[in-house]
């Protein structure tokens, strides 16, 4: 498979709604497609990152209307383990169609669960909608609790807004404060089991998107399967997104290719380094247990 | 209605399910395809043994066992029937954490009414090889329906559909050579500990006894709780990831739905 995956079609586009393109960071698309898809009824609930009662720690939670959708929108800095819901969404919330959304590796473990249902009874056939975000790489709250408080000598729970761009990750506290950090000391703080993660753009989901690619507030979104092109055509015919031609957006798809290739690659030789971690009696290397090759 | 008893079609494959020391709750589980096992038992499979299901005493010559619940030793006739079923069948499948890990037969310390005398209860890969493992307590009707047609696929399809259903067993028979303990510590020996964990959540939404939390994005084993049912592993996207079957997910629930139908 190429590193964008399959897809049917590739979009520049943004939400048409003002409100949620305030709210939400970059184009507010996935908050946009869970809203349709809530109203439409293609989903009766959707297993979005919310808040929780540590500030800036995400929680999956289970959304079941717009107005909760809406009051957990916005960019998390460190994943949130929405699959946990995955079971529940369709137990003790009486879930029939359920939408999820999730990072790449996120995306893939859904799959897992509807190919191989091993732990899931009854699941596979209620998930209605899989929407996938891009990711590079990803941070435990500790550690993004250790460049807030430590790199940047803020509180959390005074940081008002978070970003990462220009090689700098900057935090603006809610008294007007800006403090940053060189990106590059993030490299030690990135999770483990990010090194080996071989999917860039969720080339799992039935729909998948991100902000790379296009230009600021705006989105790039691959639409995937059957599904989700349903789902987006119909989105489309209800007006709910401006789009643009992705061949005409600057930087483009070129840069979603490049970001995709450099990550895969990169991740492909630590996959393929673990196999020659360590060392046996008779000098030969020793080998790191591989999840793409056997459980 | 109309009932007609219908000759078997001839090309099915043959299955079999051989209770031990189980609840009976894999069993159910087959049955809760609800009309999912009759189109399974009219296309493809027939059911040539089971408990109360099927009227046939002596364990048969079949395609694929189904062994349900963990072995003792201490019951001659358990074992008979098992080494039996291993040398009647193609395909042994240890349906069900009990006979793939022993799950909660493994806390049996014996000394219970009306069996004082039977305490040794064991995975059935102590006593038979096993080819293939269907984790989790119960397991998912979901999953022995995707293994069922699958196995019909090796057994009786083309070349691509047996290419398939191969890639697609794969992983659940290599499960079966990777040993016979299985418990939430799993987490933490094979993916945690080996620098695989991002995450996701999915081992805490798939344990069948809640025994998970995510505690600052990893997973939290209450062992307390832990069955060892072997669910949460096998789930889990870095115990195994098989790109060659899950770039082609949408193919493949497209093929089951429509064997189902
Ligand atoms: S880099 Fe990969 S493994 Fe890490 S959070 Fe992102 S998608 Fe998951
Ligand atoms: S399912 Fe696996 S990768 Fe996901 S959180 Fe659990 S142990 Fe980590
Ligand atoms: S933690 Fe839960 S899913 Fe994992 S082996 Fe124990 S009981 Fe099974």
């Amino acid at each position: 498979m190429d590193v964008l995956g399959n897809y049917k079609s590739v979009i520049s586009a943004r939400a048409a709604d003002k409100d949620i393109q305030k709210k939400a960071q970059d184009g507010g698309i996935v908050t946009t497609l869970f809203a349709y898809a809530l109203e439409e009824g293609i989903i009766d609930g959707a297993i979005v990152a919310g808040p929780s009662d540590e500030p800036w720690k995400p929680e999956p939670m289970v959304v079941t209307t717009k107005a909760e959708l809406l009051a957990a929108a916005g960019t998390r800095y460190t994943i949130s383990p929405n699959l946990q819901l995955i079971k529940e969404a369709t137990r003790s919330y009486g879930l029939d169609r359920v939408g999820i959304v999730g990072t790449p590796c996120q995306v893939q473990a859904t799959r897992k669960a509807q190919l191989y249902p091993i732990g899931m009874r009854d699941v596979d056939d209620k998930i209605a909608l899989v929407l996938g975000i891009y990711c590079m790489e990803n941070l435990s709250y500790q550690a993004l609790e250790a460049i807030v408080e430590d790199h940047c000598n803020q509180k959390m729970e005074s940081v008002k807004k978070m970003d990462i761009g220009k090689g700098k990750f900057t935090v603006y506290t809610e008294r007007g404060a800006v403090s940053q950090m060189p990106l590059k000391y993030i490299h030690k703080y990135v999770q483990p089991g990010c090194h080996v993660c071989l999917d860039y753009v969720a080339n799992l989901a039935d729909i998948s998107t991100g902000s790379v690619g296009s230009p600021d507030g705006w989105s790039t979104v691959f639409v995937r399967s059957n599904k989700g092109n349903a789902v987006w055509d119909g989105a489309m015919a209800a007006g709910l997104f401006e789009t643009k031609d992705m061949e005409g957006v600057k930087p483009g798809l070129d840069l979603v290719k490049k970001l995709a290739t450099e990550k895969i690659t990169k991740n492909q030789k630590h996959v393929d380094e673990r196999k020659s971690f360590g060392l046996k009696a008779d000098g030969t290397p020793k080998a790191l247990r591989n999840p793409y090759e056997t459980p | 209605m109309e009932l007609k008893e219908e000759k078997p079609v001839a090309d099915k494959i043959t299955i079999g399910e051989l209770h031990l020391s189980g609840c009976t709750g894999c069993l159910v589980t087959l049955a809760d395809n609800y009309e999912g096992l009759f189109k399974l038992l009219d296309d493809y499979a027939d059911l040539v043994y089971a408990l109360t299901l099927v009227d046939v005493r002596h364990v048969p010559e079949m395609d694929v066992c189904l062994v349900e619940g963990s072995c003792c030793l201490n019951d001659e006739i358990s074992v008979e029937e098992l080494k039996e079923a291993r040398a009647k069948s193609a395909v042994l499948v240890a349906y069900g954490a009990c006979a793939a890990y022993g799950n909660i037969t493994r806390f049996c310390r014996g000394g219970q009414w009306n069996q004082p005398g039977q305490e040794a209860f064991v995975p059935i890969s102590e006593v038979v090889d096993v080819d293939l493992y269907l984790p989790s307590c119960p397991p998912c009707p979901q999953a022995i329906r995707n293994i069922a047609v699958m196995a019909y696929l090796l057994l009786k399809g083309n070349d691509e559909q047996k290419a398939l259903a191969t890639a697609y067993l794969t992983p659940l028979m290599q499960l079966a050579q990777r040993g016979n303990e299985a418990c939430g510590c799993d987490l933490m020996y094979d993916v945690i500990n080996q620098g695989l964990c991002m995450g996701c959540g999915t081992c805490a939404g798939t344990c069948p006894v809640r025994a998970i939390t995510m505690e600052y994005g990893k997973p939290n084993v209450n062992r307390d709780l832990c069955i060892k049912c072997g669910a949460c592993y096998s789930q889990c996207p870095r115990s195994w990831f098989n790109f060659d079957v899950m770039n082609n997910y949408e193919g493949i629930i497209d093929a089951i739905n429509g064997a189902m139908k």
